[in-house]
Formats: structure tokens, C-alpha cells, sequence
């Protein structure tokens, strides 16, 4: 599915702000992996995901989807194995255009766009019952803007934008951090949905402990660009939050340092 | 009062043909939030080349209009890969873009500022040999024959699955990415377009005002931009893309009918730049002006 190997990268090279990103990644992902990504301040967990993504070019090393040697394609054509939700909700849609042209938008991610046009009647249906599962009544706001939704609005359907056209692998930059809690659960529980009904290989970023042992088959732990911990399956489902900041102080000899990590049991 | 009269329809012929090009304007800065200045050399290289193909190569005025528009979009080209591959900020791709024109239209014109199309054939003769209309009413008919077919070609366009990936693009450069598409390449199409409409634009005004000038696109940027302002005072209540598109050719009408106006009521024809410029930087002050009041004006001290 997805291999990353040796996977270097350094910003700011030969200069006093110099930060080695990633410092030798390794990682390979089955088909159906939900992976959880936890870490510490500047681990490298956004640049990872943004390295797979193709937002920076990296400096070394080699990222495969499917046998494909992605390594050196720019984001756009990356995109066509990949789908995306970010932090900021504001990032994942056009908010000056309507929820179903955004979703027009999603729907041909990775094929050729042409002269047809933009959106076709067949197709509204098709996303409005989409819309409905998500249970937010956006199905009777589809030419409704963008802009005009919350923020957890917005996550869910970038959500649902990213999975219309099947992703070969789902990256998820901690999409519920800046919601509140109310709101971060249920875009959690959607996108558990949405991961299990298509079976969707997907890495996601959490600060939140909890939902990094109880979400997903396996967990990754990062700290200063190298991936220090990785346990699935059965091992993963008796983990406790103590096991992990044990396993972390054991890995990095320091203590666990994130000042916006949920340390709660 | 006759005199006003045939002013003030002259403004609307000359608003009409100008329109085109704010339609242009109008992709960048609206959909784009570009302004890009080509605009002024790319209107000048639309008239020149027009001129030249009409007077030296003997075309048909109407083969001589879609050159002066291929012009336009070469230009906007050259300006979108200096924007995109080269990332030169859009601002100064754009002057570096319209001072290069500025030679390069001389060039065209062998040098001379100036050339008068007195004698030759030009779209607007055509159309009053074919249909015994007056001269204004020709332009005024052609005018807005063109702007229609713009309008419905772009109204089409931006919503084909380019033209959405293209409005996205002004939207949400990132978002846009992440979803396949190569956002130097709208960029690069959208600038293209742009300009191409401007050059078209110049080739029309340079065949009604039977002359090509080498300072004729100076300040259009300006009188673009203050168009679209005025298109929204007026019509900014519609919503629906066709009728912002037109809202930017109505603009464009009142602005020159304002012209006509101020000139008429005995304002220096010199300080029309002027004007325009102090409409279009009122336009940008107002609601940051406004912002920054209701914030000022929302603080109690008491929290109430």
C-alpha cells in the first residue's frame, strides 16, 4: 500500500534556522490501515503527512502508493491517490462557492478535467444522499456557500469531500483540533464511519491519547523526525495512556512534551 | 442640450467597448484577487496590432480583431508564467509585462506613436455599409453584440469544470491543489483569458475611434477596476454569475457617462486620471474604514 522509506527532510538547510524535519522515516501501511500518529511538539507528524501529500519536496528517500514511486510528483498529481482533511477548517473548501460545486470539485479529484461542465444534474443526487448520512441537515443547504457553515460543518464535508472519489490512502492533519468537544466527537464519529464503510487506508493525526488508543488497528509514535514507536492490533487494544508516556520517556529520554496533547485517561 | 446628448451617447459606445475589457479585469481581480496590470500594455497592443493588420496587411477588420485578442493573450501569458513558474509576485510580473509592451507597441507601429485608420475599412464601416445604421448606433450595436457573446461565453466557460477549478483557485489555492488540479495552470489560463479580452477590447476602440495610440491603455487598469466598483454599487444585490458579469460592462457604461458628464460640466479633461483613481481608492477605503469603525464602536467597557 504505502511505504515511506528513509525519508529525509531539513528546512532552512545551511542556515541558523536550520530544523531537521524528518530524520529517516520509515513506515509501511497494509490496505485498511487506520493509523493514529501521536507525538510531541515538533515531532514531525504535519511533516510527514504533508511530505506524503507532496506540500514540500523531500530532500531524500522514497514514498510509494501501490508500487507507484510518488517521490518526485508534485501535490496536484499526487492528489489523484490522495485525500486530505486539515486542522484549520477553513483550508479543506472554497467558501465562496456552493457546498454542491465544492463537492463537484472533490468528485473529479485525479481525472482530467475538461469542458464538461462543472457539475451535472445526475450528480446532485448522488451528493445529497451523501450529505445525508453526515446527519447535519447540509442535504436541503446544497447551494447554500461555503462560507455560510461552522466550522464543524465545514470538517465533516471536507470529510465527505475527500472520500467521494475513493482515496488509495486518507491523511488527516489533526481535522477535529480546532472544534469544540461536542463537535470534535461527532466529526470523530463520521469519519470512523466513513473510514470503516469504505475500508480506507487512512493516517490520522490526534492530540488526544484517548482517541489515539481507541480509534484505528495501529498507533504510531513520533519524536524529533523518527518514528519511535509502532504497535497494532491486539497489543494496541490493551494500551493505556500511562503505557504510552512510558514508552515515550523510554524511546527519547525526556519526559512527553505537547502543550496541546490530552493527556487524559 | 444636443451637445450633451451626443456626448453622452459617445460615453455609452465608448462604455460598451471598454466593457470588454473590464470584463477581463474583472476575471483577475474578482475571481483571481490579482490586479494585473498588463492590462494597461495589453489594451495599447490590442489597438496597435489591430491597426497594423488592418492598414499594412490589408485584413478584414474582423480577422484583425481576434489577432489584436491572440496579442492580448500572449501578453497575459507571458505575465501568468513570470506570476506562476518564476513566482514573481502578480503585481510586478504585470508591470514588467506592460513596460516591455510599451516598446514592443512602438516597435509594432514602426516606430510611430500614432496611426490614423482614416481611409480603411473597419469593422464599425462595414456594419453601416451592410445595414445604413449611423456611425454611433453601428458601434453601439456591435458593442454590445460582442459583449453578449463575452458574457455568455465566460458565463459557459466558468462553469465547466476548468472554469470551476479556475473560480476555486481565487478561493482556495491549497484546497485546490489537494483536489488534482494545478493551480499555476488556472492561474496561467485565467491571466491568458484576461488579457486576450483586453486585446479585443483595443482592437475594438482603436477601429470605432478609427486610431491606434500608444498611450491608449494607459490607466485602463484603473478605469477596470473602477468600473467593477461602480457595477457593484449598482448591481451589487445580484447574485447570480451572468448578472455579476454584466454588472462589470454596466459599470463600465456609467463610469464613462460620469466622464462625460464632468468633462461637459467643465472639469480639465487632464484631471480625469485623477478621478478615476480617487474612485477606486474610496471604493477599497470605505469598508476597511467602516471594519474598523464598527470595532471601535462595538467596545463598552462594562463587557455589555
Amino acid at each position: 500500500m504505502l511505504e515511506i522509506k528513509n525519508v529525509k527532510k531539513t528546512f532552512n538547510k545551511n542556515t541558523i534556522n536550520e530544523k531537521k524535519a524528518l530524520n529517516g522515516i520509515n513506515l509501511q501501511l497494509n490496505e485498511g490501515d487506520f493509523v493514529t500518529v501521536i507525538g510531541g511538539n515538533g515531532a514531525g507528524k504535519s511533516t510527514t503527512l504533508n511530505m506524503i501529500a507532496g506540500v514540500y519536496p523531500i530532500d531524500s528517500g522514497r514514498i510509494e502508493i501501490d508500487g507507484v514511486n510518488i517521490s518526485r510528483y508534485p501535490e496536484y498529481k499526487r492528489a489523484q491517490y490522495i485525500g486530505r482533511v486539515f486542522q484549520d477548517p477553513m483550508m479543506g473548501t472554497a467558501a465562496g462557492m456552493e457546498i454542491q460545486e465544492n463537492m463537484a470539485l472533490a468528485y473529479r479529484r485525479g481525472k482530467g478535467r475538461g469542458l464538461a461542465w462543472g457539475i451535472r444534474q445526475s450528480e446532485k443526487s448522488y451528493y445529497q444522499e451523501a450529505l445525508k448520512k453526515l446527519d447535519l441537515g447540509l442535504e436541503n443547504r446544497m447551494t447554500n456557500k461555503v462560507g455560510l457553515l461552522s466550522g464543524g460543518q465545514r470538517q465533516a464535508l471536507t470529510l465527505l469531500m475527500a472520500t467521494l472519489q475513493k482515496p488509495k490512502i486518507l491523511l488527516l492533519d489533526e481535522h477535529t483540533a480546532a472544534l469544540d468537544p461536542k463537535t470534535a466527537k461527532k466529526v470523530l464519529e463520521i469519519t470512523e464511519e466513513i473510514v470503516g464503510e469504505q475500508n480506507l487506508t487512512t493516517m490520522m493525526i490526534t492530540h488526544n491519547m484517548k482517541d489515539a488508543i481507541q480509534i484505528g488497528n495501529r498507533l504510531i509514535m513520533m519524536h524529533e523526525g523518527k518514528i519511535i514507536y509502532d504497535i497494532s492490533g491486539e497489543e494496541k487494544n490493551h494500551l493505556e495512556v500511562e503505557d504510552l508516556l512510558r514508552k515515550f520517556e523510554e524511546a527519547s529520554g525526556e519526559e512527553f512534551s505537547n502543550d496541546r496533547m490530552i493527556l487524559a485517561k | 442640450m444636443n451637445g450633451l446628448m451626443i456626448s453622452l451617447q459617445d460615453a455609452v459606445v465608448q462604455g460598451v467597448l471598454w466593457g470588454i475589457m473590464v470584463l477581463g479585469v474583472y476575471i483577475t481581480y474578482k475571481l483571481l484577487d490579482i490586479a494585473d496590470l498588463t492590462v494597461d500594455g495589453s489594451f495599447a497592443l490590442g489597438g496597435c496590432v489591430c491597426a497594423i493588420m488592418v492598414l499594412v496587411f490589408k485584413m478584414d477588420p474582423w480577422v484583425a480583431l481576434l489577432l489584436a485578442g491572440m496579442a492580448g493573450m500572449v501578453a497575459g501569458a507571458i505575465t501568468g508564467l513570470l506570476h506562476t513558474v518564476f513566482e514573481i509576485p502578480a503585481i510586478l510580473a504585470g508591470i514588467l509585462t506592460q513596460i516591455g509592451l510599451w516598446s514592443i507597441n512602438l516597435r509594432i507601429m514602426s516606430g510611430k506613436s500614432n496611426i490614423p485608420l482614416l481611409k480603411t475599412d473597419t469593422i464599425v464601416s462595414k456594419f453601416i455599409d451592410f445595414t445604413g445604421a449611423n456611425k454611433q448606433a453601428a458601434s453601439l450595436i456591435i458593442g454590445v453584440g460582442i459583449a453578449v457573446i463575452m458574457i455568455v461565453l465566460l458565463y459557459c466557460f466558468f462553469g465547466t469544470e476548468i472554469g470551476s477549478a479556475m473560480r476555486a483557485t481565487g478561493n482556495n489555492e491549497a484546497m485546490v491543489r489537494a483536489l488534482g488540479v494545478n493551480t499555476n495552470w488556472t492561474k496561467l489560463l485565467a491571466l491568458t483569458i484576461s488579457n486576450g479580452l483586453v486585446g479585443i477590447s483595443g482592437g475594438l476602440v482603436c477601429q470605432s475611434q478609427k486610431y491606434a495610440d500608444i498611450g491608449m491603455g494607459t490607466g485602463a487598469i484603473v478605469i477596470g477596476l473602477a468600473a467593477i466598483v461602480i457595477g457593484e454599487v449598482l448591481m451589487g444585490k445580484l447574485r447570480s454569475f451572468g448578472s455579476k458579469l454584466t454588472s462589470a460592462v454596466v459599470g463600465s457604461v456609467i463610469y464613462f457617462v460620469i466622464r462625460a458628464v464632468v468633462l461637459r460640466m467643465g472639469m480639465n479633461a487632464n484631471d480625469m486620471k485623477l478621478l478615476s483613481a480617487a474612485i477606486v481608492a474610496v471604493a477599497l477605503c470605505v469598508p476597511v474604514v467602516l471594519r474598523k469603525w464598527r470595532l471601535k464602536a462595538a467596545y463598552t467597557e462594562g463587557g455589555e
